[in-house]
Parts: C-alpha cells; structure tokens; sequence
C-alpha cells in the first residue's frame, strides 16, 4: 500500500495518445498530462469535459454589442449630436448603420480579449505565477503523464507503463510533492 | 422616376407623352406636349396610371420566370465554382463528395441553355424586363431618350451583351465537361494521376476565367435591370450569394443520399465542414450587403440611392426580411459547433438559406420591372416549382450515372478517415 504519484514521461504524441487510452482502460487515474504542445485529442481521450469558453465568448459578445450601443447612443445622439452630412442625429435607429462597425469591432473586441483573459485564469495563469510542471523536459520534447498510484500495486504498473511506451518513470511521495 | 420613364416604352408614348405630368420631369414631356387635351387632363393621367400598372403586370411573369431560372442556375454554378476550388486547393477532406458536386454542377449545361433562352427572349423584344434594351434609348431626341444609358451604349447593346453571355456559357460548361471526364477517367487510370494533374490545372484557369466572367455576368444579367444604377462590387456579391447557395445544395443532396444508405464514406465531420461553410458564406453575404448598402446610405447620392429608396418603400418586408433570414438565421442557427453535425439543423438552416437567397435574386430583379406592383403568386411560385423540378432531375439523375465514390483520387483515402 503506498500513497505517492507515478510520473511517465513519452517521447511521441502518438504513443502518449495510446498511453492515455490504455490507462484509462485499465481504471488507473490521470491526474493530469504535461506536454510541449496542444496534442489533438488528447482531452477526449482523457475523458475531460467539453470547455464551457464558447458560451463565455458568445456572451463577451453581447456584452460588446451592448456597451457599443450604449456607448455610441451616449455620445452621439444624448450627449452631443453632430450633423454629419445630414444624417439623423437624434434618433439612434435611424442612424444605425453608421454605427454597425463600431457595434461590430466592439463585439470582437470584448469577446476575444475577455475570452483570453477568462482562459489564463481558468488555467490558473497570471503574472509572476511559479510553473508547476513537475519536469522541465515537458516544456521541449518530453509527454508526462501524472498517475495517481494510491493503494495501487507499483510494481505492477510500473510494468504496465513502460508497456504502453514510457521511456522513464518516478514514483514520487505524494507529501513531498 | 426615370426608371419608370425609360420603362414605358413606345407603345405607351401615346398617352404619356400628350401630358406634362409632374412625375414626369425630364425633356421628352415638353418636347411632346400638344394643345387641345386640357379638358380629358384628369382621365388621361387616370388610364396613363392605369396604363403604367399594365406594363408592369406584364413584366411580372416574365421577371417571374427570370428570377427563378437564375436562381437555380446560380446555384449549379456555384457549386462548379466549389468544386474548382476543392481541386485547385488539393482539399483532403471533401474528395468524397465530388461525384455529388459534379452531379449539382450538371445542371450548369441545361440551365445555361434556358438563361440563355430567356436572355435571347429579352434581346429579341419578346418582353420588356430590360428597359436599356428600349427602341430609340440611345437616339437624341427620341421619346425614349435617357443620356445616361446612351453613354453606356457601347458595352450595353443587345448583340454584344448576347455574345457575352454565349461566350461565358460556353467557357464555364466547357470546364464542367472536361473536369467531369478527367474526374471519371482518373477513377479508371489512376496509375501517376495524369487525369488528376490535368484536372488541378483545368481548375485554376477556371477559377481566373470564373471571377473574371461571373462578376461581368452580374453586372449584366442582373445589375442592368437598373441601368443608371451602378456598384462596383456587386459582382462579389452576386457572387456570394451563389456561392453560399451552391454549398447549401451540396450539404442537402449529401444528407440526403446518406438518409438513403448511400455516402456511407461519408460522416458528421464532413457535414460539420459543409455547415461551417454555409456559416462562414453567409457571414461574407452579409458583409458585402452590408458594404454595399451602408456606403450608399451614407453618401446619399441621388444616382445611388434610388436603388435602396424603391426597395425600402416598396419591397420593405422582403428586403430586411430577407437580410434577417440570409444572417440572422445561419448565425443564430449555426454557431453552436455540435449543432453543425446534427443533420436535421442544418436541413433547416440551408432551405432558410435557399429561400433567403431566391428573395435576394428576387428583390434583386423585381424592382426594375414590376416596380410596387409585386406579389408572390402563381407565377413566382410556379416558375419556381418549374426550375426546381428540371433541376433536381437532372442533378439526381447525373448523379445516378456513375459510382458516388470518386475511388481513383489521390486524396480519397484522406477524405474517408476526415475526423474532426
């Protein structure tokens, strides 16, 4: 019986891909999956909820709609309305396609800045933020695998993992990490 | 008013021409104002109106019939147009479906023989939906006298403008032709793609001579049923309707050939691709509509602004109706990715986007000849009906001639595992 964590490190996507699916076929549990570059797939294979980013983006998006609207209500219609070539001035309606590439940009403005922002934070990064990749390598040409090992027999998943590709495995105590 | 003026036509000179009428404004009312009909003023302008409704009326089955032959043969064009694109961009996903594109794109044969048809009906006087093509329009003096489609004489007469059109129609089915026999020839020879080399290179020059044509098509067959009324990228939006129209037909007749059990090669990502496709078109449609529209609105250019003047006060529903059904619809419908693989949404999306795009065409066309006089009756519906009908025979019927898989492709068996 033990209570520590099994690092195994790949060196190809394609095997890690492999890697992934075998251990969830045998009910081992991934913790989590380190690698240089977004692997396609790879979130399916692990079996991670669909992201919710898009729903978030499509209401920045609203919200971007909105605020150019009122913005642009504000400034040209209430606050001071101009006559600019002798278009409708105190009806927003009436002037709107005037107003259509503002409302657009502002749109794409407010959800791609707020969707990036909401994924750096969903991902638990923000400025002056220590890494918490367990192994350098990952960040150039290593695929690490976090196995969660609790009350499991380490022999015998050793084995296992150094079937399914591992080039290196570390059996880490859960306490020191 | 000058549309109308021009539209009359020497038959009509009779009654028009006796009368100063207010609406009237230009040099042919004095010219032609004679004594001695003071008295019957006020019943003249009642049968000239009278009169006026008549013409307009008469355009109508005919623009009925012209609307509905462009818009289905549109979309085989721009189904040709995709296709031409798959080849020359080396596309790995859509392979599988170029025997239904090559099917959509047949109609390109005997559609462009009844446009053509129809044109020559018009060139030959058999109506008068095209009102440059007027008697006397160009001669000083004449009753039918406009200045402004006088100094466009010189492209915009009949024998070149029939020339024209033989001369694209001639071009693009030549292209349909030969890329449909490289197509069934690379199946049986596919030993060093000698026929598919031959066809990516046919393709390219196609896609040149396309552009070029389509845009030259647009402003001929379409933007000079308003001949005073000109914008300069009306070809790409011509064009981006066809386009979108053409992709629509293609996600169809798939989805519907796979509800048959045939295209078992093909699946959800490929219909995926097809809907984003008719989302992202769609999205382009409306940026050029919008372009178009708001640059006119703006400038506010008497010349310019009467295009959009006539459709907001006459056509009001269909106009914005039609904007909200060719973006609203697809972008409200289409965003969500899942929803892009359900086959029943994106049914529903694409007959929306057909039916947005006919009422482009028609509202396109109707304004210049039947003026505030539209309806959609019989003639509309049963016009449509009448190409609908050729047109699915003859795609369904295409397609039934050759095996759906397009085995001898070098790309196919990418096409075959495509996952999204």
């Amino acid at each position: 019986m033990s209570d520590k964590t099994i690092h195994a490190l790949y060196t190809d996507d394609d095997v890690l891909l492999g890697a992934v699916k075998q251990v969830r076929e045998k009910h081992y549990h991934i913790e989590e999956v380190f690698t240089p570059f977004p692997v396609h797939g790879l979130e399916k294979a692990m079996g991670i909820a669909d992201t919710r980013l898009a729903i978030n983006a499509f209401l920045y998006g609203i919200i971007g709609l909105t605020v150019a609207t009122v913005m642009m209500n504000y400034i040209m219609i209430q606050d001071w309305p101009q006559n600019i070539g002798g278009k409708p001035s105190f009806s927003y309606l009436e002037n709107m396609p005037a107003f259509v590439p503002i409302m657009f940009e502002l749109t794409v403005f407010f959800a791609a800045h707020l969707m990036v922002i909401t994924f750096y934070l969903r991902s638990r990064l923000w400025p002056f933020k220590s890494a918490e990749n367990p192994d350098v390598r990952t960040t150039d040409d290593h695929f690490l695998m976090e196995i969660d090992a609790t009350g499991k027999d380490i022999e015998e998943m050793t084995k296992f993992l150094h079937d399914t590709g591992a080039v290196e495995i570390k059996i880490i105590d859960k306490d020191a990490h | 008013m000058l549309a109308n003026d021009t539209e009359h036509g020497d038959d009509h000179g009779a009654a028009a021409n006796t009368h100063q009428v207010a609406s009237h404004d230009d040099a042919h009312g004095d010219v032609h104002a004679s004594d001695g009909h003071g008295d019957a003023h006020a019943s003249d302008h009642e049968s000239e109106h009278i009169e006026h409704l008549y013409h307009q009326l008469s355009n109508k089955p005919w623009s009925a019939l012209y609307v509905a032959c462009f818009f289905f043969f549109m979309i085989a064009l721009g189904c040709t147009a995709f296709y031409a694109i798959q080849k020359v961009a080396q596309a790995g996903w859509s392979p599988g479906l170029f025997r239904v594109m090559e099917g959509i794109s047949s109609y390109l044969f005997i559609g462009g023989i009844l446009m053509f048809v129809l044109l020559l009906a018009s060139g030959l006087g058999a109506n008068h939906i095209f009102t440059w093509m007027n008697p006397g329009i160009a001669e000083v003096g004449h009753e039918n006298y406009d200045a402004l489609v006088a100094g466009k004489t010189g492209f915009l007469n009949v024998p070149f403008w029939l020339i024209r059109a033989g001369a694209f129609l001639v071009g693009w089915n030549l292209y349909r032709w030969n890329i449909r026999k490289f197509s069934l020839k690379q199946d049986e020879e596919p030993d060093g793609n000698v026929w598919y080399k031959k066809g990516f290179k046919h393709s390219a020059m196609f896609l040149v001579f396309f552009i070029v044509t389509e845009s030259i098509m647009s402003w001929d067959w379409i933007m000079s049923f308003d001949p005073h009324w000109f914008s300069t990228l009306f070809g790409w939006y011509v064009f981006a309707s066809m386009f979108v129209s053409g992709i629509t037909v293609i996600a169809l007749v798939t989805i519907y050939l796979k509800s048959r059990g045939h295209l078992e090669f093909i699946n959800d990502s490929h219909i995926h691709d097809l809907a984003k496709f008719m989302f992202g078109i769609s999205i382009f449609w409306t940026y050029l509509w919008f372009s178009q529209f708001m640059l006119i609105w703006y400038s506010n250019i008497p010349e310019e602004v009467t295009y959009f003047i006539t459709r907001i006060e006459d056509y009001n529903i269909l106009f914005f109706g039609m904007v909200a059904i060719n973006f609203l619809f697809p972008l409200l419908i289409l965003m969500n990715s899942d929803f892009k693989r359900v086959n029943w949404f994106v049914v529903t999306a694409g007959i929306f986007i057909l039916l947005g795009h006919y009422l482009d065409i028609y509202v396109m066309v109707m304004p210049a000849t039947v003026g505030e006089s539209w309806f959609i009756g019989m003639p509309e519906i049963g016009s449509f009906m009448l190409f609908a009908g050729i047109f699915l025979l003859v795609i369904f019927n295409t397609i039934s001639k050759a095996p759906l898989l397009a085995k001898g492709d070098p790309f196919i068996g990418e096409s075959k595992h495509f996952h999204y």
